[in-house]
């Protein structure tokens, strides 16, 4: 048995099939994985996001103290209520995580982690913390909901004071701030419009049922994962991992090489990958033929070589199947697919395939 | 609760089988195995005039979680496949004894079907499964 979030007796209440991730028991769908895939993309969905890590670094070198341990800078989070993606790289270069960044207070940050990442993560941060003296907290005590969709935030905003709900849909994306016991903030993993909430465990069953109650559909982790690789959004331990770097992975819009004095780690590997050029690139796919792309599956570029897809399945918005992966850097406009012994066509496309709704590829 | 109808026979592999008067037989997938699978995304069936052999993979039904073979239950000649599940695939989850047929198999004359199950033995074997 894994861990449970505060609203695992809901989702087996809802009739949720339950799957192991990252070492907890989470919903994978209630019913139809792409209906609600649907409801996100058309009207609002909730996900329990409960699982994720979410760790409080506070002290008067915080800041110092997160320049040095993330790829992105966080001297760009100038305010309190800022908030940026970014990785935390390893010695050579790759990816011990992708995470969200906060900036609560002038010393305080909070930073999002993945589920499965929390221990390794937790580690490596408190190795790093203890130069710069800033405490290293995991907030243990809060759930996380993701109300994601084009009508997400009104609805959430309704469940608010009166007083706060224009204060809440005057957050811009990737803004966020504290109302009352909630933490409210303008991101998510769907290529939606939406809230990430994280209050306090005891609180997070009355915010779901409220959310539901108000029309959001419960999603489970099937509808994240499809609605993400739309969005060309990673996921890692499938796109990335410690023996890939940000560069080879499609992020490199991540990380700020900028200025040259800011020595965050992994840095140094970074400036050597960078002279002799990279060897591979993360690329989407979207098939031609009939079929479903499905991770490791092996991808032939003619006359260059071979890859790998690293995410792959059916995208119930484009109704054709979808896919990343991971290919030699001279990779042109289309590659063959071995999709269970059969050589299907696949064209090469720059990720999102699906924002806000609507198709970006055809 | 699976739906599991009377006059149907099974094999422990989750197809079903629909022998008609004329000896053929309807081939396809249990209620138990869609909902295993989940919501069902893409179907490949096998080519009118192929002969199949009992326990053959025959078709495969890829699903938002994984790709799965379909062996076939029963020998003989493919007559007819349900070529709207091309554009369909979720019939199979929304009636799969129905238009989530798959395929129609002339039944070769010297039997060689696999062992099936009664609805009744079916059933016996799910609730085992889910013990």
């Amino acid at each position: 048995m894994g861990r449970r979030t505060a609203l695992f007796d809901r989702h087996r209440a809802l009739g949720a099939t339950t799957v192991d991730f990252g070492g907890w028991d989470m919903p994978l769908h209630y019913g139809s994985q792409i209906a609600e895939h649907h409801a996100v993309r058309r009207a609002a969905g909730v996900f329990d996001v409960s699982h994720m890590g979410v760790v409080d670094v506070d002290g008067a070198r915080s800041r110092e103290f997160l320049e040095r341990l993330l790829a992105n800078d966080v001297t760009r989070l100038t305010a309190p209520g800022r908030a940026l993606y970014g990785c935390m790289l390893n010695e050579a270069g790759g990816i011990i995580d992708d995470l969200l960044a906060y900036r609560l207070e002038a010393s305080a940050f909070r930073i999002v982690v993945n589920a499965g990442r929390r221990e390794a993560d937790l580690a490596w941060i408190r190795r790093h913390a203890a130069e710069f003296g800033v405490s290293v907290v995991e907030r243990e005590d809060l759930a996380m909901l993701a109300v994601q969709g084009p009508e997400a935030r009104a609805l959430t905003a309704k469940l608010l004071p009166p007083a706060h709900a224009p204060e809440a849909l005057a957050l811009a994306p990737f803004h966020a701030r504290p109302f009352d016991d909630w933490y409210v903030s303008r991101t998510g993993y769907t290529g939606e419009d939406g809230f990430e909430v994280m209050l306090p465990t005891a609180r997070a069953v009355d915010l779901f049922e409220a959310l539901r109650a108000a029309g959001a559909v419960p999603c489970g982790l099937g509808a994240r994962d499809t609605l993400r690789l739309e969005a060309g959004l990673n996921l890692y331990g499938n796109d990335m991992d410690e023996e890939t770097d940000p560069f080879e992975s499609a992020l490199g819009w991540t990380v700020a090489m900028r200025p040259v004095t800011r020595r965050f780690i992994g840095r140094d590997a970074l400036e050597a990958i960078e002279r002799r050029g990279s060897a591979r690139k993360l690329v989407g796919l979207l098939l031609v033929d009939r079929g479903v792309l499905r991770r490791h599956q092996t991808v032939t570029a003619p006359g260059v070589g071979v890859g790998e897809i690293t995410s792959g399945g059916f995208s119930p918005t484009l109704e054709r199947s979808i896919a990343f992966a991971r290919v030699p850097a001279a990779t042109g406009a289309e590659v063959e697919v071995d999709v269970r012994g059969r050589a299907l066509r696949a064209r090469v496309v720059k990720p999102p395939f699906v924002r806000n709704g609507q198709p970006l590829v055809s | 609760m699976s739906n599991v109808p009377a006059e149907l026979e099974y094999t422990e592999a989750h197809e079903w089988i629909r022998r008609l008067p004329d000896g053929t037989a309807e081939v396809g997938i249990t209620d138990h195995a869609q909902h295993a699978l989940g919501d069902i995304v893409y179907v490949e069936l096998p080519e009118v005039g192929r002969t199949v052999s009992a326990g053959d993979a025959c078709a495969v039904v890829e699903s938002v979680k994984s790709a799965s073979d379909v062996y076939s239950p029963v020998s003989g000649e493919v007559i007819a496949r349900n070529a709207a599940l091309e554009t369909t695939p979720e019939s199979i989850n929304q009636d799969p004894y129905g238009a989530g047929w798959m395929m129609r198999v002339r039944l070769a004359p010297g039997g060689g079907d696999a062992k099936t199950l009664s609805a009744t033995a079916y059933t016996d074997l799910l609730s085992k499964e889910s013990d």
